[in-house]
């Protein structure tokens, strides 16, 4: 039914199509490079990070989520965009031998509590409560807008939670815990507000698959440090401090993170293969099945950094400033103001004459 | 369950005939009124109708007068108090052929306010049926067509439907707050000052009242000193200035975000305008696009964020000057690229349109009333979609947890927004925009604040598993001693009562 066609006939002109098609493919390569910033459909970064446990002996928790939050400010996100979580301080704790430092490399290479941490929930506000506030939106009228995540539907948030965790619960101050169950219905809530354009949770805890086990919301991308039945295991101690540094996992996570700038191209494959096996002894996992892009197409920079869409602007609005003279500017009311000075707290000049009076009255 | 699904959007259209344009037959068929309707299928539950309510007539003896005027735009101006002021309702004045009204090459003149002319096309027959095309094309232009609407509706359409401009413009929001802010990273060389206060009062603030139905709008301004840019710009021999290519635009907004400050206050959406003034070192700056080519406005914007324009200073030479130098900003120039950012970050844009369409620039005011009312069209859309969608999970919600609490208020907000939205999508068809409008704002006010009712974390209502899981260790233990003894007693009863019987 297909009728043979000369082969030799058609196949040069398909060529020299299909090569001028190439040809222009390869040009547009650099173009759709650049639209590529287009693909993932974000014009905002949020960033929450929470650390769940207090006492001094998980110091690390508190390094761990400070090095994100290192990182998540280097690559951009500004701090009125994280909602940082401390559950107890450890750079100001009466047993720090190094007072407002928190380092995250033994022989205090790095420190990563720095100049200007902006922390938002610290101590005993870092609870279960606030933090599916802080999620859903459910929060009382009067809280202040750095305690708030006020995303909306083009933006892409980076959750990172660590802790002490189990089969799909996360401990929260030693006190209560959060099942995975609520985070799953939590994160539903945010997608039906079209809170989030596209979700990355990271999770440092031991067992840590569990809790996005029971993810059903679309746009969510996970990794977790351990898988159900492992334990996340910490990495170094510092024998000057006296406890464990940082897990392993964020550790590593770390020192991957260093290498990006904010341009950089790399994907979120690379960020699955950090801390294989063999450095960290518990098996990360991942779940990429709610994405619907290819993680191959995903920067890291679209969660942890926040590189902006930018468009030339071409137009301009044609103004004619002989017209403004016309309308009559409403007059503001203002008060003429004189120049205030203090009052005089002792008026000893007037004291003295007081007492010359009194004298001589007497 | 999808509630508010059906749109139906009705535009009242008035054709007015000029003397000449209608041959006598048809004349006489004059004052008549035609319904069209167009419905487009966005997915299976949605769906948009759009009705065009024309009423065709001829023209009154003043706006005979008016439309004799000698230029297109003074005639705009006559015919505006004749026509009925009313938000959504258009009209469209039809000119003989050989009226000299419209310039050579133009068919169709857009005005400032709801108005068009447009010449009468060429050729014998049914002049009615002729035109209903290019009324339909002046109207659609003027309030809405379906990609807008389209856009509206995001969330019920794919996202590969969509194009970029519907991640430009800020969603609807009950306010906004604009920050102007000067970035002045030199002050030892220039010392820079800018009449914002007086721009903002000749320039911005008419725009803004304009869309003061729309939203609130607060409007400050700062200066920032020693606030450079992320990015070295690079020296270009060719033209010995310093360039910005396109590439390394997207880096320069973040270190500088972090210095604004503006959004410390406000919880509404912040618009952040900078014009940056280089250092004495880096001048002049040239903003470059992808081709290479010098950006004439030199400016850029970001979606939902702001725009950033640079302001090269002419340094005469060292001796003559001593630094810092005096700079006053022409806000002129400054303002006008900022409006036309500020329009684009509305989503307020340019529709494409035939070559022989005139469009009549906004003027001072920035906005016309006919792209008013293209925003508004999109905005109702959006908020009624946007209280279907609350309203529907905030149910679902309630049907997951069987134990939610609701209170008075919640409850009564509720009850308030589904009246609200009813009302607008009434209104809506009836083609009373400004009410329709105004409904769906408060429809979106009362569901979001329902929504969000703190008191309805799901957190603070205990599933029954919980319940059982907190209850049964404390009661079993205590229920096993206490159930075994109450058998006993039973026992014992039975055998008291079975004793006197075994003495016989």
């Amino acid at each position: 039914m297909a009728a043979a066609l000369p082969a030799p006939r058609w196949l040069p002109a398909a060529a020299a199509l299909l090569w001028a098609c190439c040809g222009l493919a390869a040009t547009d390569g650099i173009q759709d490079q650049a639209e590529q910033f287009f693909r993932s459909g974000h014009t905002n970064n949020w960033a929450v990070l929470v650390c769940t446990s207090r006492f001094w002996f998980n110091y690390r928790h508190v390094a761990n989520t400070l090095s994100v939050y290192r990182s998540v400010k280097r690559l951009g996100i500004p701090d009125s965009h994280i909602v940082l979580m401390l559950a107890d301080d450890m750079a100001c704790n009466p047993r720090n031998p190094k007072p407002a430092t928190v380092f995250s490399h033994k022989n205090m290479e790095l420190n990563v509590y720095g100049d200007d941490v902006e922390v938002d929930y610290r101590s005993y506000e870092v609870t279960v409560e606030n933090f599916l506030r802080v999620l859903t939106g459910r929060i009382p009228p009067s809280t202040p807008r750095s305690k708030r995540l006020l995303s909306d539907d083009r933006s892409n948030i980076l959750i990172y939670m660590t802790g002490h965790g189990g089969n799909g619960f996360l401990k929260f101050q030693d006190s209560e815990e959060i099942t995975n169950v609520e985070l799953a219905d939590a994160f539903e809530q945010m997608w039906q507000k079209r809170r989030y354009n596209e979700l990355l949770f990271i999770i440092d805890t031991c067992q840590g698959a569990s809790m996005y086990e029971r993810f059903y919301s679309p746009n969510i991308m996970a990794l977790a440090s351990s898988q159900v039945g492992e334990d996340s295991l910490s990495h170094q101690p510092d024998l000057g401090i006296g406890v464990h540094l940082m897990d392993r996992y964020t550790f590593y996570v770390l020192e991957f993170l260093e290498e990006i700038h904010p341009a950089s191209q790399t994907n979120m494959n690379d960020l699955f293969q950090v801390c294989p096996r063999s450095l960290c002894v518990s098996t990360p996992g991942h779940r990429t099945d709610l994405f619907h892009r290819d993680p191959q197409n995903v920067l890291i920079t679209d969660f942890f950094g926040s590189v902006r869409k930018v468009e030339i602007t071409t137009q301009t609005v044609a103004l004619d400033p002989n017209l403004v003279g016309l309308e009559t500017r409403v007059p503001s009311d203002e008060m003429a103001t004189e120049p205030l000075k203090y009052a005089e707290q002792l008026p000893v000049a007037q004291i003295i004459h007081q007492m010359v009076s009194t004298h001589t009255g007497t | 369950m999808l509630l508010f699904a059906q749109f139906q959007l009705t535009v009242p259209v008035s054709v007015v005939f000029a003397k000449g344009a209608l041959p006598g037959a048809q004349w006489r068929r004059l004052p008549f009124t035609d319904t069209q309707e167009e419905e487009s299928l966005l997915n299976p539950k949605t769906s948009v109708t759009a009705r065009y309510e024309t009423t065709y007539r001829s023209a009154t003896a003043t706006e005979q007068a008016a439309l004799a005027m000698a230029t297109v735009q003074e005639a705009d101006a006559e015919l505006l108090p004749l026509q009925e002021d009313s938000v959504g309702a258009l009209t469209v004045y039809v000119i003989p052929e050989t009226s000299l009204l419209l310039p050579q090459g133009i068919g169709v003149y857009v005005g400032k306010h709801r108005s068009a002319v447009m010449r009468r096309t060429q050729g014998p027959g049914d002049v009615l049926a002729a035109i209903s095309d290019r009324v339909r094309q002046i109207v659609q232009a003027m309030s809405f067509t379906t990609d807008s609407i389209t856009t509206a509706l995001s969330d019920r359409v794919p996202m590969d439907q969509l194009g970029t401009d519907t991640r430009r413009p800020f969603k609807s929001s009950l306010g906004y707050e604009i920050t102007f802010s000067l970035l002045n990273p030199d002050p030892k060389s220039h010392d820079v000052h800018w009449d914002i206060e007086a721009a903002v009062n000749s320039y911005v603030q008419p725009f803004l009242d304009k869309l003061g139905s729309v939203a609130n709008f607060s409007v400050d301004s700062q200066i920032l000193y020693y606030a450079v840019l992320g990015v070295s710009p690079r020296f270009d021999k060719a033209s010995s200035s310093f360039i910005l290519s396109a590439l390394s635009l997207p880096h320069v907004i973040n270190p500088v975000e972090a210095r604004l400050g503006s959004s410390a206050t406000s919880l509404y959406p912040v618009l952040n305008f900078l014009l940056y003034v280089p250092e004495r070192v880096h001048s002049p700056l040239y903003i470059q696009d992808k081709d290479g080519a010098a950006v004439g406005t030199n400016a850029f914007h970001s979606p939902r964020w702001g725009g950033i324009m640079v302001y090269n200073i002419d340094h005469p030479a060292p001796d003559k000057a001593p630094l810092p130098l005096r700079v006053d900003v022409d806000m002129v120039r400054v303002m006008e690229v900022f409006l036309a950012q500020l329009r684009l970050l509305f989503g307020i844009s340019q529709v494409p349109l035939p070559e022989e369409f005139l469009l009549e620039s906004p003027g001072n005011k920035g906005l016309t009333d006919w792209e008013l009312d293209r925003l508004l069209w999109t905005r109702t859309v959006e908020n009624i979609a946007t209280v279907s969608t609350t309203l529907t999970s905030l149910a679902q919600l309630l049907d997951k947890i069987g134990n939610i609490v609701i209170k008075d208020d919640v409850a009564s907000e509720v009850y308030h927004a589904v009246a609200s939205a009813q009302t607008a999508m009434l209104e809506l068809a009836s083609g009373r925009l400004g009410s329709a409008f105004q409904a769906s704002k408060e429809a979106v006010t009362s569901s979001e604040r329902a929504f969000f009712d703190p008191s309805l974390l799901h957190l603070l209502y205990f599933p029954d598993d919980q319940k059982f899981a907190i209850y049964i260790p404390l009661f079993l233990p205590m229920a096993v001693p206490i159930l075994l003894s109450l058998v006993k007693i039973l026992r014992e009863a039975k055998q008291s009562k079975k004793e006197p019987m075994k003495t016989d």
